[in-house]
């Protein structure tokens, strides 16, 4: 069953055309990506499915229903979860509040302290630091925040914008690490990454975007072995 | 000494109340980035729509505390309305306007609200009715009296519970986690347009309250008051650092202090070449030694936008 279907989606910034009528979906359990490089229109795809960036043709459904022009802070109820690129973290907020801002559209009290402390058994340097503000921290652990961030929400698909940007390759091995995690918890993931190897070896399907459109869609194994994206993304010479 | 503890303590008084203003204009200003210019106007009802109930209620024989309860509990709502109204008509239709469109829109509505007032209790100054009787305490040479510490009380217990409200509940978080950066809390199901609406909300009750003890304390009201009320509260804003509560209140009593502290030596210091009457000069002062050498307030951070 598909949990997210996108057809035809367009998004303009003035004149400008950034995504340029694209299609794909996301099926119930699936840890999809979507890769390409800078400015190809991926994190634009992904704000116009949340509903921050309107989306000027195409559907967007989710779950069945179609979801084009609502607010994101309604999907939140429903289960539809961006994490933002650059993470989002409320520099201001402690680590705990951070989390809790997380299970904002949540109303079961010892349920939401239960995932707290499961976050905090999945990430052991965000216990250590839940009464610091969140602009102490590093990338990396600023990244883990995002992260429990929004399974806080308890999501049912979960939108990944760029997890690994500014971190050292320690912590991006790391961060990729958890993402696979949580695929295996039941929450399924569209994941928009820059680096694309990584990307393709944690998912199932992967798409590769260029310029507004989307130019290769298949099994993430095939796109590994794809000489196109072997050259153009995993900074493979074809000999 | 007895004049400097007198002055003190009219400073604190008047202080606390520029405080409870001034968290009105930082609240609004840290959730949304607008000074809200009619603020002041808001105080301004508050006491007007007091002076109504209290004028009305006074021939009754109720007991005074009651009366002015009365007064109060009438003008919040009535202030509550105004502030929503502020919102949804002359703000959120400009939200996303450039910065200039929204201030100059809340000048017009201060002068909207102004003249409304003006239709309604004419161009006189209004003599609030001093139904409670004013008590002096001696302590040392100085003199408190009931009301003054009434005011100190009520602007101590309402800064005290905005505080909790806004450190320690769920909605105070989300308010804050919109002030810093509101597309992130719309994506942790924040509805930000429902969060301002309170923050205008809270304003707006606590700007009624002040304008009841604004009332009460100097006895008169005036169609005018909120605007100078408004300026110095904003002032005191500013130099507690826009945006940051702790820094409302800080710089609300500070103000007050050095207002009457001002006020009381400034004759001596000066030959008596300025006065007393040069009291609303030192809001001003302060404003722009704040705005010259420390821009970002007292307890200001640096102001800067992040995503």
């Amino acid at each position: 069953m598909n949990l997210l279907e996108v057809e035809g989606l367009e998004v303009r910034y003035g004149g400008i055309r950034a995504v340029k009528g694209i299609d794909l979906r996301v099926e119930q359990g699936e840890l999809v990506c979507l890769i390409g490089a800078n400015g190809a229109g991926k994190s634009s795809t992904l704000r116009a499915i949340v509903g921050i960036t309107r989306a000027a043709a195409g559907s967007v459904r989710y779950g069945g229903a179609a979801i084009a022009g609502r607010p994101a802070f309604e999907l939140v109820r429903e289960g539809l979860v961006m994490v933002p690129e650059g993470r989002g973290i409320f520099h201001q907020l402690t680590v705990a509040e951070n989390l809790a801002m997380g299970a904002f559209a949540r109303d079961d009290a010892p349920a939401i302290r239960r995932d707290r402390e499961r976050i905090f058994a999945l990430f052991p340097r965000l216990a250590e630091r839940r009464g610091q503000t969140g602009g102490t921290l590093s990338g990396g652990e600023q990244q883990m925040l995002a992260i429990g961030r929004a399974l806080m929400s308890r999501p049912k698909l979960l939108l990944l914008d760029e997890p690994s940007m500014g971190l050292a390759p320690i912590l991006v091995a790391k961060i990729f690490e958890i993402v696979r995690d949580v695929a295996r918890q039941g929450v399924t993931i569209l994941l928009v990454e820059q680096n694309a190897r990584l990307a393709l070896e944690a998912s199932s399907r992967g798409y590769v975007m260029e310029s507004g459109i989307i130019t290769l869609a298949d099994d993430a194994k095939k796109l590994l072995a794809d000489p196109k994206v072997r050259e153009a993304y995993l900074g493979e010479g074809v000999e | 000494m007895d004049i400097f503890i007198q002055q003190l303590i009219n400073g604190v008084t008047l202080g606390s109340v520029y405080a409870v203003v001034a968290l009105g204009y930082t609240m609004v200003y840290g959730i949304i980035q607008l000074i809200n210019f009619a603020h002041g106007e808001v105080v301004m009802i508050g006491a007007m729509v007091a002076f109504s109930v209290i004028t009305a209620l006074a021939p009754g024989g109720w007991p005074p505390l009651m009366v002015v309860a009365a007064g109060t509990i009438v003008a919040i709502p009535v202030c509550m309305a105004i502030g929503y109204g502020l919102e949804r008509i002359a703000y959120r239709p400009l939200r996303n306007a450039p910065r200039l469109a929204p201030l100059i829109s809340a000048i017009g509505m201060s002068i909207i609200l102004q003249h409304l007032a003006l239709l309604v209790w004419s161009r006189n100054f209004i003599a609030f009715p001093q139904i409670i009787k004013s008590e002096p305490y001696h302590i040392g040479g100085a003199i408190i009296t009931n009301v003054q510490i009434a005011i100190i009380a009520t602007s101590v217990a309402m800064m005290a519970g905005l505080a909790l409200m806004v450190y320690r509940t769920r909605l105070g978080t989300a308010m804050r986690a919109t002030a810093q950066n509101p597309q992130v809390a719309g994506l942790m199901g924040v509805d930000i347009n429902r969060i301002i609406a309170v923050t205008f909300l809270i304003a707006a009750a606590l700007a009624a309250v002040a304008g009841v003890m604004v009332g009460s304390y100097y006895g008169i009201a005036h169609y005018q008051m909120g605007s100078l009320l408004g300026l110095k509260a904003f002032s005191a804003a500013v130099l507690g650092g826009i945006g940051n509560l702790p820094g409302a209140m800080l710089g609300g009593v500070l103000l007050g202090v050095v207002e009457a502290l001002g006020a009381g030596y400034i004759g001596d210091f000066t030959n008596n070449w300025f006065g007393s009457n040069y009291q609303d000069v030192f809001a001003f002062i302060v404003l722009i030694a704040v705005l010259v050498f420390r821009p970002t307030g007292l307890l200001g951070e640096r102001v800067g936008d992040r995503t």
